[in-house]
């Protein structure tokens, strides 16, 4: 294909004639070392939008979460005719297109289940439409209705026991990131050509189930193609052909991501690694003399400002698991090339700039791919964006990049996926605290009844429980295997039939229409309780842990007596048992076959859900009361960490991300008077911190500089309009503070900030 | 030997040059009215600790570092356990590793026997954060219950043997936070020549709840932290970063 018009100037390579963005990247980047001085403000057009935008989320809070929500029109890539954040501001927008008619109006979307898109309406006080209903119900099924159809009573019983728990079943399990950029550098025509090729090379004639399903997905994706190339004409552009200058690649590659958030309200829908590749084309305009600086930033501004914007109808329980209404466009800057070369460039700086030109946010989810290596100049801009706005995370290049090569992108809140090669079926996570629990108990469930006997629910398989009063450690863990040998295949099975449900009634077209055809298929499973697991079985091995047991027999509480070594003081004994329970947990997982030939995958990753799951769960050897939240992602425990900062990041640093390559999230506060006397030292110091963490091998850090006082005052007052915005990272997002439920906001203040008292 | 160790920090970035690795020896004699660490002031408690073990524990923190950090000996008053510091910093300086050792001085004097040892602790000291918490004798004596007299005579032997020192100042409202006293204090230090930074540390009342677990009576109560602009006041007359 040769399109010298739309590719003048572009360094040729294999991505000219085959879908290959990669290739078009490292053949055609600027890297840039140099700081922060080209940035320019935002221009008076994206103030009056940003400024009308943030009207409209004032009102949207006001009005209880949600600004406006359709009863009336089924979502999709075309379900609607164009849409501005202001008509009369229309002209200032450099990049458009929203979900549906208006901005921030929530779109009805029944596919994953039209139970939850009616709950959903309800709950703000809409009246759903009783002839969608009757057409979901009577004459197509939804994927929620699909996987209860399936279900066995004993995963039935896992699920409201929560020992498996925030399944995708109640929602779009999201996480996969279509290639944009795709858009932009070949047009829809191209795309949909190639695509018609793939479908022709599918089988040879002979009809298996593969081939035969592969054969209808291919058709799906293709006419997925045609609607993104319909809905973009709506808007006035005409995408059949590659984007000729930064302005189309940016409107081409957005075009492409609105196709994804109009069609599917997967519980992740990130943006991926569109930095670089979008800097080519700025690069080349500034050097053609068609593009200022200033109008450069006010592209990428307009962008992100679209980002911000992306909004989904949510039930209270999804609100529950996952809180402030997030919806992860993830987006990735930096990182390097496998030959050695920083991918930063100056797109880099700007994307972390509209931090500045806008205010802090939680959208996009902003992810800096880190390594010591990258030019000083850019870590240290990223530090101090950290320090000022707390809005942004940074995750390990240098693990990452040996497992899913230098073109991947982040799929949710940490999770890697090799950009247009893979998807990922998404799969929650199981709570190994209570399994411990059953472990002790023969199976039954500490805190849910059986509706019948009104006797503790026989939920796990009814081995023999531990009767002795003292916990012995051997005995304990020997159970705990068998327990987590059960646990494990029950997931893996409950997450396959889920799996094979999405695909048949809520397959994500307009995303895999911008994946490879033969794409790679990752399965993504997780852990909730991790850090009160390793020292639950660090007090039982070193403490003297003394079973207190209800008129059933059923464990209920601990007594704990002498000292134990805690996870997250760098202390090898606890950090021990936290590798050999990862390595365990995978290697069951790994004994069970996954769907469609995925390859499993785990993570130490909880959102916020680890409100929810300890909720469900009862006391814990390690001390931690009944009910009361899970430290989040892999951070140690509450109180856990005598030691400092530093003690608790080399714990976690020990975590193996080979076992984990779905991710090992970590969240940090720091107090800004403990992290160093100005701004500038301030910076400095963090990139130190992140520096020697990442050298030790760790995958992912959280980091929020701000006290405690802040926080609560926050609580108390988020009227204040400084609060507005205020953004903080929690286990794997960010999220503006105000949005969180007051349980989460009590929750993030109870945790550690690192503050020494010197 | 070992050590008296009240508890250790992995992260100290507000202790000396770059991140540090913190060691809180037990074991004070002065009685600072604003005393955040009051539970560090009893001798010989705490976890018994040898050089050998606290290098291996601070190595550990090594890839944080950088080319600045390193390790801090801090208190109750580390110079009341000057041998072990002695040892300590000894085998740090070996391996290459930044010592830095936080004082109020209150220990020292010129007699024979302390100022031999001393020499040799900053033979292998590469920084000294010398607090003065008063310039005033007898505001001194009210605030800690000891003399400042020689506690001024270890700045001026710091300064004479051109041993680095940053110079650190509580600032308390009512108490030290006075323009008078914060020029005396500026004059003082401009008599040294040693002084590589002034550091103003804003008092705050993080600590107060350890005074009310150790069941003393604790005299600033009502005092609040100083406000923004008089931390700007006395930066400025202190001449501080």
């Amino acid at each position: 294909m040769s399109n010298k018009t739309e590719w003048r100037s572009f360094v040729d390579g294999h991505w000219n004639d085959d879908v290959n963005v990669r290739d078009f990247i490292q053949r055609n980047y600027t890297p840039y070392d140099g700081d922060e001085e080209f940035l320019e403000g935002s221009t008076e057009a994206t103030d009056k939008l940003w400024g009308r935008l943030q009207e409209l989320q004032k009102a949207e809070r006001e009005n209880g979460g949600v600004l406006d929500m359709e009863t009336e029109v089924v979502s999709g890539v075309t379900a609607y005719g164009p849409g501005y954040i202001d008509e009369k501001l229309k002209d200032l927008e450099q990049v458009v297109g929203i979900q549906t008619d208006k901005p921030l109006k929530r779109a009805f979307m029944p596919y994953g289940g039209i139970k939850m898109a009616e709950e959903a309406c309800k709950t703000y006080g809409y009246e759903p439409s009783e002839k969608l209903h009757e057409i979901f119900t009577k004459y197509h099924k939804t994927h929620n209705q699909a996987v209860f159809d399936a279900y066995t009573p004993e995963m039935r019983a896992a699920r409201h026991s929560h020992i498996v728990t925030g399944l995708p079943d109640t929602y779009g399990r999201g996480r996969i990131v279509g290639d944009y950029r795709r858009v932009a550098l070949y047009g829809i025509d191209f795309l949909i050509q190639k695509k018609e090729e793939d479908k022709a090379n599918c089988g040879n004639g002979t009809m298996t189930e593969k081939v035969v399903r592969l054969r209808e997905e291919i058709a799906e994706q293709i006419k997925a193609l045609h609607q993104i190339k319909a809905m973009a004409e709506s808007y006035g552009y005409d995408i059949s052909g590659p984007a000729k200058n930064a302005k189309e690649a940016v409107q081409w590659l957005y075009f492409g991501y609105l196709a994804a958030i109009k069609s599917q309200n997967g519980a992740a829908m990130s943006v991926g690694r569109i930095s670089t590749f979008l800097d080519i084309y700025i690069e080349r305009d500034l050097k053609e003399g068609t593009l200022t600086e200033k109008e450069a930033q006010e592209l990428i501004d307009h962008l992100v400002m679209k980002f911000r914007m992306v909004k989904f109808a949510r039930i209270p329980s999804y609100n529950e698991l996952f809180s402030g209404d997030p919806v992860w466009a993830t987006l990735e800057v930096a990182g390097t090339g496998m030959d050695g070369r920083s991918m930063v460039t100056k797109n880099d700086f700007r994307f972390l700039h509209t931090l500045e030109n806008m205010g802090p946010a939680p959208e996009p989810n902003l992810t800096v791919l880190y390594t010591k290596r990258l030019p000083e100049n850019f870590k240290k801009y990223a530090a101090k964006i950290s320090v000022e706005t707390s809005s942004i995370q940074y995750e390990n290049d240098d693990v990452m990049r040996p497992v899913w090569g230098d073109d991947y992108s982040i799929c949710c809140c940490v999770s890697a996926t090799q950009t247009g090669k893979e998807m990922q079926f998404f799969g929650a996570r199981a709570n190994l605290a209570k399994a411990l629990l059953y472990a002790i108990n023969g199976g039954k469930d500490e805190k849910f009844r059986d509706k019948v006997t009104g006797k503790h629910m026989q939920v796990g398989p009814e081995f023999a429980p531990i009767t002795s009063d003292v916990l012995d450690y051997d005995e304990v863990v020997k159970k705990y295997d068998v327990t987590l040998d059960w646990l494990a295949g029950l997931y893996v099975n409950i997450l396959n039939l889920i799996q094979y449900m999405h695909d048949k009634y809520y397959y994500e077209a307009a995303e895999m229409a911008l994946i490879d055809t033969d794409v790679r298929r990752t399965f993504a499973t997780g852990i909730a309780g991790f850090s009160h697991v390793v020292d639950s079985l660090s007090a039982i091995k070193y403490a003297k842990v003394t079973a207190i047991r209800d008129e059933e027999g059923v464990t209920t509480d601990f007594k704990i007596e002498g000292d134990f070594p805690k996870y997250g003081n760098d202390d090898e004994r606890a950090d021990k048992i936290a590798v050999d329970l990862l390595k365990k947990f995978m290697a069951k997982i790994k004994k069970n076959e996954t769907y469609r030939d995925s390859e499993p995958t785990t993570s130490i990753l909880t959102i916020t859900s680890n409100v929810v799951y300890g909720k469900a769960t009862g006391a814990l050897p390690d001390g931690r009361e009944a009910f009361k939240p899970f430290a989040p992602g892999a951070n140690p425990a509450y109180g856990a960490e005598q030691n400092g900062l530093l003690a608790s990041l080399n714990s976690v640093a020990k975590l193996p991300y080979e076992y984990a390559l779905d991710g090992i999230s970590n969240t940090q506060t720091i107090n800004p008077g403990a992290l160093g006397h100005s701004d500038e030292e301030r910076s400095e110091k963090l990139v130190t911190v992140l520096d020697g963490y990442f050298a030790q091998g760790a995958h992912h850090l959280n980091v929020n500089v701000f006290g405690v006082d802040k926080l609560k005052d926050a609580m108390e007052h988020p009227e204040k309009p400084e609060y507005a915005n205020f953004t903080i990272r929690v286990s794997g997002y960010a999220v503006k503070f105000i949005d969180l439920t007051r349980e989460q906001q009590l929750d993030v203040i109870s945790r550690t900030c690192h503050e020494r008292l010197a | 030997m070992n050590g008296f160790v009240h508890s250790i920090e992995s992260f100290g970035s507000v202790d000396g040059p770059g991140i540090r690795f913190v060691i809180f020896l037990n074991g004070c004699k002065m009685r600072c009215q604003y005393c955040h660490n009051p539970d560090t002031w009893k001798c010989n408690v705490g976890d018994e600790m040898s050089a050998d073990e606290l290098i291996e524990k601070a190595l550990r923190y090594r890839p944080y570092w950088g080319t600045e950090g390193g390790i801090t000996v801090s208190g109750g008053e580390a110079l009341l356990q000057i041998d072990f510091v002695l040892e300590l910093f000894s085998k740090a300086k070996k391996m290459g590793i930044s010592t830095c050792l936080d004082t109020s001085a209150n220990p020292f004097s010129r007699d024979d026997a302390f100022i031999k040892k001393f020499d040799s602790l900053m033979a292998v000291t590469d920084l000294v954060l010398l607090d003065i918490k008063h310039i005033d004798s007898e505001c001194h004596k009210k605030l800690t219950g000891q003399d400042n007299a020689n506690i001024l005579d270890c700045a001026r032997y710091l300064s004479d043997i051109n041993k680095p020192v940053w110079i650190r100042h509580v600032l308390v409202p009512e108490v030290t936070d006075d323009d008078n006293m914060l020029r005396r204090t500026r004059e003082f230090i401009d008599t040294l020549k040693n002084v590589e930074r002034v550091e103003v540390l804003p008092y705050h009342t993080l600590g107060v709840f350890k005074w009310e677990e150790l069941g003393i009576p604790y005299k600033l109560e009502g005092i609040n932290p100083p406000t923004k602009e008089r931390i700007e006041n006395a930066k400025s007359i202190l001449g501080a970063n």
